[in-house]
């Protein structure tokens, strides 16, 4: 379980003290989905930083496992069990997707096993096992690797932080299901995913909704989703030709 | 093997890849005397008797052969400038593997200046490996100053992987190649120094002949308060392709002066030239530590994918 408790993230902007993140409390328990949405810059990608320590809070406390953690790096909290997919993945020299893999899943994989979490995101192992997570790799099939990283940690809280933004409609569909069978999977991890897509919306436990850096509203999705049908929060998914010339969600 | 102590036979694996004697010919260079040598019906290895080095000649058509010609010193205060040449016949396709290690446990400076000239036949085809490695806690410095002069007949394809990750205090590199019609050069070198080294890298690569082309490509890791120099510069005489990039990580007060030059005397010559140079990126760690790395370690994932 996952506690925050009046967490507030501050940052001077232009000498003026600007507060991103205000006293916000929440719990996240075992085994749910929790979707948090919102307009965008009202502190969503911040909050899910906040919590993995890629950023620090300036006042309040994050309870982990009942353990305060408030005060951990992003290493120890990776240790504890928290996994972060990065909106933006990031590119290497050099390192392949099979060493992100084994660096994730903390062990020497097989190439099956490697295949496992690769084919799980829609991309087949053999083309993909031995490329360099660089340019060559277009957006869309970075963030089903990053995705896949995620997977092979086999944490018991991922984060992932517009995990839809530059995928293309069939992975789409794809990440949907990953997300159920991560909710339906054994380990007893719970999920938290940043998003204004309705069908990820739909498959919630739980709806949180920031506003201007403020939890307006959290519940059940039957009671919070009807509320945001039309507005920037639950965004259905629109078709536009992306950069490589397939469907992509926007 | 052979009458090595360990040292030098560790030598031999960090530079050579070696275990055991190798296969096919080859020629083991251990404190300035020749502690094994071995030619092959297609591969001749002979000792100069002007001057120390051996000459390597290898027929035309030898195909999937390869020579070993490591040296390893292990003598502190040893200077040693060895001279070998390498005839590659017509059509000729194998892998020849050089290399240098000094251990150095004196006061001394040990040092090696190999001069490899390489006289590649038509349509004749080499790999070659390069490895530098140094160890030992001496205070005297560890270095190799390797001189290579390569000459490419026509449509002839050379590919030169240089190794320097460890331990040479001092190394100036200076490598020059003439290119004839077709003929095409790839080289890879991949260099990394700490503490108080300093390496620098000098090419001239002249693509003289129509169609020729080369690709000159460095990767380099500063650390600590090394120095390193790259210094490409490839010349187009004819119509030809040529290509040069450095592409270095600094870190600690590691420095690294890139000098890319590019000479055009031919209105066809296309030639190309990129160098970056930088530390290693914030949002690349931030992502490995959170997968679980310590900062340190992330660091060292991220270095040896870039050098792998």
């Amino acid at each position: 379980m996952l506690e925050l408790l009046n967490l507030s993230f501050r940052v001077a902007v232009d000498g003026k003290e600007k507060e991103i993140i205000k006293n916000v409390d929440l719990t996240v328990p075992d085994d749910k989905l929790i979707v948090v949405t919102g307009p965008n810059g009202g502190g969503k990608s911040t909050l899910a930083k906040l919590i993995a320590g890629i950023e620090r809070s300036t006042s309040g406390r994050i309870i982990f496992k009942g353990e305060d953690i408030t005060e951990l790096g992003i290493t120890e909290r990776a240790k504890r069990g928290i996994a972060f997919a990065f909106q933006q993945p990031v590119k290497f020299k050099g390192i392949q997707v099979v060493d992100l893999l084994r660096i994730a899943s903390g062990k020497e994989l097989n190439a099956s096993e490697a295949c496992e979490f690769l084919s799980a995101v829609g991309l087949c192992a053999r083309d993909y096992i031995g490329r360099e997570i660089n340019a060559s790799l277009s957006g869309g099939e970075l963030k089903r690797i990053e995705i896949a990283t995620v997977l092979a940690r086999g944490a018991s809280l991922s984060i992932f932080d517009e995990p839809e933004a530059g995928i293309d409609l069939w992975s789409f569909r794809n990440l949907i299901e990953v997300f159920e069978q991560m909710r339906r999977g054994s380990k007893g991890g719970s999920i938290i995913i940043i998003s204004h897509q309705e069908r990820i919306l739909n498959i919630a436990d739980e709806i949180v909704v920031i506003k201007n850096g403020e939890i307006l509203r959290r519940g059940p999705k039957d009671e919070v989703l009807p509320t945001l049908i039309g507005t920037s929060s639950a965004v259905v998914g629109c078709r536009k030709a992306d950069a490589e010339g397939g469907e992509a969600i926007c | 093997m052979l009458k090595l102590d360990e040292i030098q036979k560790r030598l031999l694996a960090e530079v050579a890849d070696l275990h055991a004697v190798p296969e096919g010919a080859y020629n083991i260079r251990s404190n300035s005397h020749a502690a094994g040598r071995q030619s092959t019906a297609n591969i001749e290895i002979t000792p100069k008797s002007d001057v120390p080095g051996i000459d390597i000649r290898i027929k035309p058509g030898t195909k999937n052969e390869s020579v070993h010609i490591p040296v390893v010193l292990t003598e502190s205060g040893l200077k040693e400038v060895v001279y070998n040449d390498f005839y590659i016949g017509e059509g000729a396709d194998v892998v020849i593997v050089a290399g240098c290690g000094i251990d150095n446990c004196g006061n001394q400076d040990s040092q090696h200046d190999g001069v490899h000239r390489f006289f590649v036949g038509k349509n004749a085809r080499i790999r070659y490996v390069e490895k530098h490695y140094g160890s030992g806690s001496g205070s005297g410095k560890r270095i190799l100053n390797p001189g290579t002069e390569v000459y490419q007949d026509e449509g002839s394809i050379v590919e030169m992987e240089m190794v320097q990750i460890k331990g040479v205090d001092d190394t100036e590199r200076t490598t020059s190649a003439e290119l004839a019609a077709g003929a095409k050069l790839i080289v890879r070198e991949r260099l990394m120094t700490h503490d108080d080294q300093r390496a620098i890298s000098t090419y001239v690569v002249s693509l003289n002949g129509e169609g020729s082309s080369a690709d000159v490509v460095s990767r380099s890791v500063a650390k600590d308060k090394s120095f390193q120099k790259f210094d490409a510069k490839i010349v187009g005489n004819a119509p030809c392709h040529g290509h040069t990039e450095c592409d270095s990580i600094i870190m600690d007060g590691g420095r690294i002066l890139a000098v890319p030059g590019l000479e055009a005397n031919d209105l066809d010559a296309e030639l190309v030239h990129e160098a970056a140079i930088g530390k290693i990126a914030g949002e690349q760690l931030v992502k490995l530590m959170t997968l679980g790395l310590t900062e340190q370690q992330a660091e060292e994932q991220i270095i040896n994918g870039f050098l792998k």
